[in-house]
């Protein structure tokens, strides 16, 4: 039914347009809005969620991005009914569903680890739901197998679960949470037990099938690279609470508290000083500052962030910094600068920038960056996050 | 490819054309050096015997005191004359009634509660270990005159009382069996899964949990069976005549036939057993049969995807 490509030329979500696209089984939908409003939830003494409050458009593909223990998972379970929030509303398409249980939601869901039924192969599993909603058998198969199709296993759809790899039963997963036309998909980092080319591939997938069903898709994840690939927008969140929700590039542009700043991509943290209401003084130059820190009073000490592009290297002899490291990572490099003798910064420079740039050479950073976000002074310079 | 790849055992593996069978591995043939393997398995054949001959050699005396019926010679009289033995029939009809209440009882109690432990009251789950190991150190006797004071008078006129007596008994083995069961399967996701795709509780259990307990369920079956087929105190208190108590009381008229039919109970046990892992055997073929089929009902498909 479907014109298929190989997995090699599934490198981009416009290419795998193709791969998982065509005629579905599943009807595209208009997609549900899903409004989480004010959700608390606590645990004994922990609080999981602390007032979240998050607007999902219809149809669109939200990721919830945080570390361990941020609440996202928690968020994601409320929504499918398998907890209950200890206050705040959960509103699909205008309704409040807190009272409805799990099973009467609708809504597809794909685990972190493996959920398929070890006594179902995976046509049964696939034809689960459908069984359960008085499908005719015929059509229920029918349909099943068009799913299996579309995730590109009909030819696994007589294999029990152990007989499919990793990649391929969370495959099965998502056709069985498709297969019930759910009004809103719940991935709770299905892709976290699988290798890393599984990963990027079934990724890709992902998006591409969400794109052309126009699922209303919550992501849960830890890995800012998935989030940051597959999502319209990103909550970052932190200790049961949102830090920030935006489309993956302003996330990563212009993050608005430090935390996101740090979480998402590397973030260089170099001594700065306000020179006013919205202005810093860094690397001497004054810029534009913004963050919960930029309006402080002048001369006060601050830190800033600056990504690594975000900063320039010049090779001048007894600059402010020693080149320490240089890495190479295809059209850019990544050069690490002992600043000041004493502080390690993280700079990107096209590859053959870098090349010119031995170990142990002296240079000059300087800021490119014309706005930058400011945090309280920590009293160090250091790098603060590695990216994945 | 250098010898010293391939002689990395790890690395052997993942090179083109070689790959390891089970048989290989259990073998240890390319697993390096395997001199420690000879006395191994000597030890393991003398611990097997001295456990072999101290199981079956009561048995092989129990067996030749049977068919020495007439006190000399050998004779098969003591079974062939079991089963017209008076009251032999029907001792082993209520035992097996018994039986088959007790494991319906049994798995209605057991496998709601082990689930919802688990699922629900997972700190429980030791308070549950102490609870369920209760009728191992209670004496059967002492249960069975707390029972007989409290229980309703139209309970103890029927034999079932010794059934939900016998419940009681199995506790400590279902309990386990199961219990091991839920730890063998993903619960909390399997049931998420099911509920998601709109199964209630009652089709998750029918659908989803039950059929992945299959071998605790049958585990503890067997447990429950072989109990209550052995099982004598609590029968000859409550005054019943189930095949345990028959087998005493014939004891006094013929030791050998009452010998035999001991014999013939532990056959039966073993027969049953075997028949369940059978059946658990039987199932996993035809899982593998019915992947095979539908593998094969579309042929000529590429293996496209991610893999």
């Amino acid at each position: 039914m479907t014109a298929i490509s190989g997995p090699n030329q599934m490198t981009t979500p416009a290419a795998t347009g193709s791969a998982w696209g065509g005629g579905s089984p599943v009807e595209a939908q208009g997609g549900t809005a899903v409004v989480l409003r004010d959700l608390c939830c606590i645990f004994g003494t922990v609080r999981a969620l602390d007032g979240l409050s998050i607007d999902i458009s219809p149809g669109e593909f939200l990721a919830l991005l945080g570390p361990s223990g941020c609440g996202k998972t928690t968020a994601l379970r409320i929504l499918a009914g398998f907890e209950s929030a200890s206050s705040g509303q959960v509103l699909v398409d205008g309704q409040d569903v807190q009272s409805v249980p799990a099973q009467k939601r609708n809504m597809g869901m794909v685990f972190q680890s493996y959920s398929l039924f070890p006594n179902m192969t995976a046509l049964e599993n696939v034809a689960f739901g459908l069984r359960l909603r008085k499908i005719g058998t015929a059509e229920r198969k029918a349909k099943a197998m068009s799913l299996l199709e579309m995730v590109e296993l009909a030819d696994r759809a007589g294999r029990y679960p152990h007989q499919l790899s990793g990649g391929q039963q969370q495959r099965v997963a998502l056709a069985r949470a498709l297969a019930i036309e759910p009004r809103v998909l719940l991935l709770d980092e299905p892709l976290s037990a699988l290798d890393a080319k599984v990963r990027v591939q079934l990724r890709e997938q992902i998006r591409a099938l969400q794109r052309r069903l126009s699922i209303t898709t919550v992501f849960v994840t830890h890995d800012q690279d998935e989030a940051l690939s597959m999502a319209d927008r990103v909550a970052v969140m932190r200790g049961g609470k949102l830090e920030q929700v935006a489309p993956p590039a302003e996330l990563y542009d212009e993050p608005q508290t430090p935390f996101v700043a740090e979480f998402v991509g590397t973030m260089n943290r170099l001594p700065g000083k306000l020179a006013g209401p919205g202005r810093v003084s860094v690397l001497g130059r004054e810029v534009v500052a913004r963050g919960p820190f930029a309006n402080g009073p002048g001369g006060q000490d601050v830190d800033v962030l600056v990504r690594p592009e975000g900063l320039a290297l010049a090779p001048v002899p007894g600059a402010n910094g020693i080149v320490s490291a240089v890495t190479f990572r295809g059209a850019q490099s990544r050069v690490d600068v002992l600043l000041w003798a004493d502080m390690a910064v993280k700079v990107d420079v096209p590859s053959p920038v870098a090349a010119s740039l031995p170990v142990g050479s002296s240079v000059e950073v300087s800021l490119v960056s014309d706005n930058v976000l400011v945090d309280q002074a920590a009293g160090q310079i250091s790098v603060n996050q590695e990216e994945t | 490819m250098s010898t010293q790849i391939i002689g990395d055992v790890g690395l052997a593996e993942d090179l083109p054309g070689i790959s390891r069978t089970g048989g290989q591995r259990r073998r240890g043939l390319l697993a390096g050096p395997g001199a420690r393997k000879r006395p191994l398995r000597v030890w393991r054949l003398v611990v097997l015997a001295i456990a072999g001959v101290y199981f079956l050699l009561p048995l092989y005396a129990a067996f030749r005191f049977s068919l020495a019926y007439n006190g000399t010679g050998v004779s098969a009289q003591a079974y062939t004359s079991l089963t017209s033995q008076a009251g032999f029939g029907s001792a082993i009809w209520l035992s097996t009634q018994l039986a088959l209440v007790t494991i319906v009882v049994e798995l209605l109690l057991m496998v709601p509660t082990t689930v919802f432990i688990h699922l629900r009251l997972p700190r429980m789950k030791r308070v549950m270990d102490f609870v369920t190991a209760l009728p191992l150190v209670i004496p059967p006797v002492v249960l069975i005159l707390g029972v007989l004071d409290v229980a309703p008078a139209r309970l103890k006129a029927t034999p079932f009382l010794l059934a939900l007596e016998y419940v009681v008994l199995a506790v400590p083995f279902s309990y386990r069996a199961l219990d091991s069961g839920v730890r063998s399967i993903d619960l909390h996701t399997l049931v998420d899964a099911s509920r998601s795709l709109g199964g209630d509780w009652l089709t998750t259990m029918r659908r989803v949990l039950l059929p992945n307990m299959r071998v605790a369920i049958l585990s503890a079956t067997v447990l429950t069976v072989a109990l209550v087929l052995g099982e004598y105190t609590m029968a000859s208190l409550d005054e019943y005549q189930t095949f345990p108590t028959w087998i005493v009381l014939f004891s006094s008229q013929n030791s050998h036939v009452s010998v035999a039919a001991s014999l013939m109970a532990l056959f039966l046990t073993w027969i049953v057993l075997i028949g369940i892992s059978l059946i658990g055997g039987r199932s996993r073929r035809g899982q593998e049969k019915k992947a095979r089929r539908l593998t094969l009902l579309r042929p000529g498909q590429p293996k496209r995807g991610v893999s």
